[in-house]
C-alpha cells in the first residue's frame, strides 16, 4: 500500500510529459504538410496556381497604381518537371522594406483587413508559392522591383524560414533595369505542363476575357508566344474600401471588435466602425439590445455583444454602399468576350448591386452563341470571382448550381432536367463583391448563398431570353430560306407533271410558277408560319411570371 | 386505246388543266375534293352503305403544309396518265417506285414510303371519281376461290372446280372477267386461308353446292367486287366467316357497308345481302369453346368500343348484343378452336347445321 503511494508521487502525471511536445505551429509549417489547402496538391495544379498568383498580384497592383496593366508572362522547362516561372509588370513597383514580407512571410498583406473588391484577399497567394518553390527545388524566389526612375531597381533573393514563418534574405542588391517602375518575380519550382481546361494557357485566356484592359504577353515551355491585346484603356473604375455592414457582422468578430476599438462609447463604436450607421440607426440597435448607447466598448460583456447583435438584426439599416464594387459592365464584357471567343453573337447582363450577410455584389452574366464553339458538347462554362478565372471545382460551385437550375430550353439550349445545358454556347459568370465566399483557401468554388445564386439566376435569364430570341430569330431564318428552296425545287416537278396531264408546254407552266413564288401573297405562304415564335413568346410569358413571383 | 379508258384519260386530263388555269390566273394551284376520314364518313340509312360527306378539302401548292403531298398527288396522276396511253398496268408497289425518286439537287424524295404513293391514289380516285382499276393501278393477287363456275378471262376459258389444291387466284381487276356459269346456292367468305384449305380438301363445296372464297386479312377489292358481282348478278346470298374478335366483326363490316378508307367506292364494292355466319357469340356456348378463349389485351378492347359506336351497328340490337357478350368474355376466338372438335368438324357439322338453321347475323 505505502509502497503503491510513493509510485504515485514519484511520477508526474502523463500530461506533462505530453505537453513537452505541445508547441505553436507556423503558418508556415502548417502549409507545409497542408499544400493541398492552397491548391497545390499536384504538379500541374502547382504551376498554374503559382502564375495565377503571381498575375493576380501584378493586376491588383497596376489598378491600385491606375496603370493599363501589361503583363508578360513566361514558363521555361528546366529539366523533366522543374520549370522556371518568370511574371512581370509594369505595376507601381514596392518599396524596399516591404519586399522580403510581401514575398517571403505568410498571411502578410494590405488586404485582409479591409473590405474592399481585389483579386487576393488574405495575403496567402503569392507566398504560399514562394514556399511551394522552395519545398520542391530548394531555390529562392527571385524579386526585381523599382518605384521610379529616380531610384535604382532593387534585385532580392528571398527564403522563408518555415520555423517562424520569417523572410531570410539570401541576397539583396541594386542593379541596372531597363523598366522605370514594376516588379519581377522569378519562381523555380516542380510542376508539369499540360494544356487543356485546367491549364496556364486556359487561365490567361480566361484572364484576358474578364479584364478587357490587360494586356498578357504569354510565352509558354514550347516557346509558342500569344499576345492577347487589351480591348480598351479603360480602367475599372477603382473600388473604395468600405466598412464592414452590421448585417454581415458575427459575434466572435463583433467581440473582437469591441476589444480593440478607439471609441469611447457604444454608439460612437457602431458609427465608426460599420458603415451605413449613423448616430439614429446606433440608437436604435442599442434600444433594440437593450443597452445603453453611452456603455464603454470594454465593458461590453459577451451576453451584451450577443444582445446588440440581436438589436442589430432587429434594426432596419440600409443596404451597404456600392461604390466598393468595380463591376466590369455590359459593354467591356463583351469586349472581352468578342476579342477571346470567336462566336456569331454575344448578349451581356450586369445586375444592380445585392447584398449577401451585409456584403454587397454584383453578378455579371454573358453568353457567346454559335460561330466556332463546339455545337454537340456541354456548355462551356467560365467562372470568374473578382475578374479571376475559377478553373477548378465547377461541381461544387453556386455558380454552376445557378446554370443548372436555370430552364435553358425556351432559350434554345439543350438540357436534361437540372443539369449544365448542351448546346453551342459558353457561358460567362461574374461575381464581383468586397468579400467573395469561397468554399476553400485555394478559391475555386463560389458557397451556395441563396442570395448568390438567386442573383445569377437572375442575370442568366435576363441573358437567356436575349440569346432565346437570337436562336428562334435564326431557326425561323433559316426555314424560311429552306422552305422558298423547297418551293424552288418542286416546281419543276409540280410543272413536268402538270404538262404531261394538260398536254401544255412545260416551260410555260415551269416560268408562270417561279413567276409566282415572288408574289406577296404566296410569300406570306411561305414566310408566315410562325408558331415557334408564338410558343417561344408563350414560354417568355410564363417565365417572367415566376420571376415576378419570385421576386414578391 | 380502249374505248373504257376514255374517261379516266379525260379525269385526268381535266384534272391538269384546272390547275394549269390557276397558275396562269397566277391563283395558288388548289386541288378541291372530299375530305376522307372518318367525320366525312356518313352512313347511309337507306342504302345501308358508307359514302363520303359534304366536307371538302383543299390541298394547294404554295403552302408548307400541303406542298409535298400536292406534288404526290400530281405524281401519280402524271404515272396514271402514262400507263392509260401505254395500255399497260401497274401494282400500287410499281406505282411506289416509279414515283420514289430524289428531286435533283437536294436530299428530297418525292415518296419515301409506299404508304404515301397508296394514300395519293386513293386520293386521285375521289379527284378524278374513278376507280383504282380504271386507273390502270392494281393491288396484289391475294384470294383463292373454289366452286362449280366457269369464268372466261382474257380469252381463257377456267373452270373454279377444276384446278387442284390452290384454286384460282382471284386478280386485283376483276371487272372485264365474263362469269359464264354458276352453279351453286351461297358462297362462303372466309377470312383465314387455312380454313379455305380445310373446307376444300373437304370437298365443301361441292358437297354443298357453294362457291367458297378467301383472302389473306382485310378483304382486298378484287375480292370484294367479286363477291358483289356473285351476289348482284346471280343472287347468291354472302356469308362471312371470321375470327370471333373486333377485327373479325369489321371484315364483315367493310363487306357489308364499305370501309372508312374507301368510303368513295362503296358503291362498287358493298354487300348488301352479306350475313356473319360466325364466330359469334353464341357459338362459343353452343360448340362449346370457351375453354379456348384467348384474353383481351387493351387494343382488343379499345376497337372493340370503335366498333360498337359506329352509326351502322349503334342500332342493330342483335350486334349490340354481340359486343357486350364478348366485352363480358373479354376474350376472343379463332375460327380454328373448331379443329379442337375434330379435323372436319368444321365442314361436316358446323357450317351446314348453321346454314340450315338461319343462325346468322345481318
Amino acid at each position: 500500500m505505502a509502497k503503491e503511494i510513493e509510485a504515485e508521487t514519484k511520477e508526474t502525471p502523463i500530461a506533462y510529459e505530453l505537453a513537452k511536445r505541445q508547441k505553436e505551429i507556423s503558418v508556415a509549417e502548417f502549409f507545409t504538410k497542408n499544400r493541398h489547402l492552397l491548391g497545390f496538391d499536384n504538379k500541374r495544379k502547382a504551376l498554374l496556381m503559382a502564375v495565377k498568383e503571381a498575375v493576380d498580384n501584378s493586376l491588383d497592383a497596376c489598378e491600385e497604381a491606375r496603370v493599363p496593366p501589361e503583363i508578360s508572362v513566361e514558363i521555361i522547362e528546366m529539366a523533366e518537371f522543374k520549370y522556371k516561372i518568370i511574371v512581370e509588370d509594369n505595376g507601381p513597383g514596392i518599396v524596399k522594406k516591404q519586399i522580403p514580407n510581401i514575398f517571403a512571410k505568410l498571411l502578410y498583406g494590405s488586404k485582409f483587413h479591409t473590405l474592399k473588391q481585389a483579386r487576393g484577399q488574405q495575403g496567402i497567394g503569392i507566398s504560399a508559392a514562394v514556399l511551394y518553390a522552395q519545398l520542391t527545388t530548394g531555390k529562392p524566389v527571385k524579386i526585381t522591383s523599382r518605384v521610379s526612375k529616380k531610384e535604382p531597381a532593387l534585385y532580392y533573393e528571398l527564403n522563408i524560414d518555415t520555423q517562424n514563418n520569417k523572410p531570410v534574405i539570401a541576397k539583396e542588391e541594386t542593379i541596372e533595369w531597363a523598366k522605370e517602375h514594376g516588379t519581377k518575380v522569378e519562381l523555380d519550382l516542380e510542376a508539369e505542363y499540360v494544356k487543356g481546361s485546367q491549364s496556364v494557357d486556359e487561365y490567361l485566356k480566361q484572364t484576358a476575357v474578364i479584364n478587357p484592359h490587360v494586356t498578357i504577353i504569354y510565352t509558354n515551355p514550347k516557346s509558342e508566344q500569344i499576345i492577347y491585346a487589351r480591348a480598351t484603356d479603360k480602367l475599372p473604375d477603382e473600388a473604395k474600401e468600405i466598412k464592414p455592414h452590421p448585417y454581415g457582422i458575427e459575434l466572435g468578430m463583433l467581440i473582437d471588435k469591441l476589444r480593440w476599438t478607439e471609441s469611447r462609447t457604444l454608439q460612437s463604436f457602431l458609427t465608426s466602425e460599420f458603415s451605413r450607421v449613423g448616430p439614429g440607426t446606433a440608437k436604435e440597435i442599442c434600444e433594440y439590445a437593450a443597452v445603453l448607447p453611452n456603455t464603454n466598448p470594454s465593458q461590453v460583456s459577451r451576453d451584451m455583444a450577443e444582445k446588440i447583435l440581436q438589436g442589430i438584426q432587429k434594426t432596419k439599416i440600409i443596404a451597404p454602399p456600392t461604390d466598393c464594387l468595380s463591376p466590369i459592365g455590359n459593354e467591356l464584357l463583351e469586349k472581352g468576350l468578342r476579342k477571346e471567343i470567336k462566336a456569331e453573337f454575344y448578349c451581356t447582363t450586369s445586375r444592380p448591386p445585392a447584398v449577401y450577410r451585409g456584403n454587397p455584389f454584383v453578378i455579371e452574366v454573358g453568353v457567346a452563341f454559335g460561330g466556332e464553339i463546339p455545337k454537340e458538347e456541354k456548355v462551356n462554362i467560365l467562372r470568374f470571382a473578382n475578374r479571376v478565372p475559377l478553373l477548378y471545382q465547377e461541381g461544387a460551385c453556386g455558380m454552376a448550381k445557378a446554370i443548372m437550375e436555370t430552364n435553358w430550353k425556351p432559350y434554345g439550349l439543350q438540357q436534361s432536367n437540372d443539369s449544365i445545358p448542351y448546346g453551342h454556347a459558353v457561358i460567362v459568370v461574374h461575381m464581383s463583391s468586397v468579400w467573395v465566399p469561397f468554399t476553400s483557401e485555394s478559391k475555386e468554388a463560389i458557397a451556395h448563398y441563396a442570395e448568390i445564386i438567386k442573383e445569377i439566376k437572375l442575370a442568366l435569364q435576363e441573358c437567356g431570353r436575349l440569346l432565346g430570341y437570337y436562336v428562334r430569330k435564326k431557326i425561323r431564318i433559316t426555314e424560311q430560306i429552306e422552305r422558298a428552296n423547297m418551293f424552288e425545287k418542286y416546281i419543276p416537278e409540280v410543272a413536268e407533271s402538270l404538262a404531261v396531264l394538260a398536254n401544255e408546254n412545260k416551260e410555260k407552266i415551269l416560268q408562270a410558277l417561279q413567276k409566282m413564288l415572288v408574289k406577296p401573297e404566296i410569300k406570306k405562304e411561305i414566310v408566315e408560319d410562325d408558331s415557334d415564335d408564338k410558343l417561344y413568346r408563350m414560354e417568355f410569358a410564363k417565365k417572367n411570371g415566376e420571376e415576378r413571383q419570385e421576386a414578391a | 386505246m380502249e374505248k373504257k379508258d376514255k374517261k379516266p384519260l379525260k379525269e385526268l386530263e381535266e384534272f391538269g388543266k384546272k390547275l394549269v388555269g390557276d397558275v396562269e390566273k397566277g391563283r395558288n394551284p388548289t386541288i378541291e375534293f372530299s375530305l376522307r376520314t372518318l367525320s366525312n364518313v356518313v352512313y347511309d340509312t337507306k342504302t345501308k352503305t358508307l359514302g363520303l360527306g359534304e366536307k371538302q378539302q383543299q390541298r394547294t401548292f404554295f403552302n408548307v403544309g400541303h406542298a409535298k403531298k400536292f406534288l404526290q398527288s400530281l405524281e401519280v396522276a402524271k404515272v396514271s396518265k402514262n400507263l392509260l396511253v401505254a395500255g399497260k398496268h401497274a401494282s400500287l408497289r410499281d406505282v411506289f417506285y416509279m414515283a420514289k425518286r430524289t428531286i435533283p439537287q437536294s436530299n428530297i424524295n418525292i415518296v419515301d414510303d409506299q404508304v404515301e404513293s397508296d394514300k395519293a391514289i386513293e386520293d386521285l380516285e375521289i379527284i378524278t371519281d374513278c376507280s383504282r382499276e380504271q386507273l390502270n393501278i392494281n393491288a396484289n393477287k391475294m384470294g383463292s376461290v373454289a366452286g362449280n363456275v366457269v369464268i372466261e378471262d382474257s380469252g381463257d376459258t377456267i373452270n373454279w372446280a377444276k384446278l387442284g389444291s390452290g384454286g384460282w387466284s382471284i386478280p386485283s381487276n376483276v371487272e372485264d372477267i365474263e362469269l359464264k356459269s354458276v352453279k351453286a346456292k351461297y358462297v362462303i367468305y372466309m377470312e383465314k386461308q387455312a380454313v379455305w384449305e380445310r373446307l376444300h380438301e373437304d370437298k365443301f363445296w361441292e358437297k354443298q353446292n357453294c362457291i367458297i372464297v378467301t383472302s389473306q386479312g382485310q378483304t382486298t377489292r378484287g375480292i370484294r367486287r367479286l363477291l358483289q358481282r356473285l351476289s348482284q348478278e346471280h343472287s347468291l346470298p354472302i356469308y362471312v366467316l371470321a375470327d370471333f374478335d373486333p377485327w373479325g366483326f369489321y371484315i364483315y363490316s367493310v363487306l357489308k357497308f364499305g370501309s372508312i378508307n374507301l368510303a368513295h367506292m362503296s358503291g362498287s364494292m358493298t354487300l348488301q345481302n352479306a350475313r356473319f355466319l360466325g364466330i359469334s357469340a353464341d357459338d362459343a356456348t353452343n360448340y362449346d369453346l370457351k375453354k379456348h378463349f384467348i384474353k383481351f389485351k387493351d387494343v382488343d378492347s379499345t376497337r372493340l368500343k370503335q366498333i360498337s359506336d359506329y352509326d351502322w351497328f349503334k342500332k342493330n340490337k342483335e350486334w349490340q348484343r354481340q359486343f357486350k357478350m364478348m366485352k363480358d368474355f373479354g376474350a376472343k376466338l379463332e375460327i380454328q378452336a373448331l379443329s379442337s372438335k375434330g379435323i372436319t368438324f368444321i365442314s361436316d357439322k358446323y357450317l351446314p347445321e348453321k346454314i340450315k338453321k338461319g343462325e346468322f347475323l345481318d
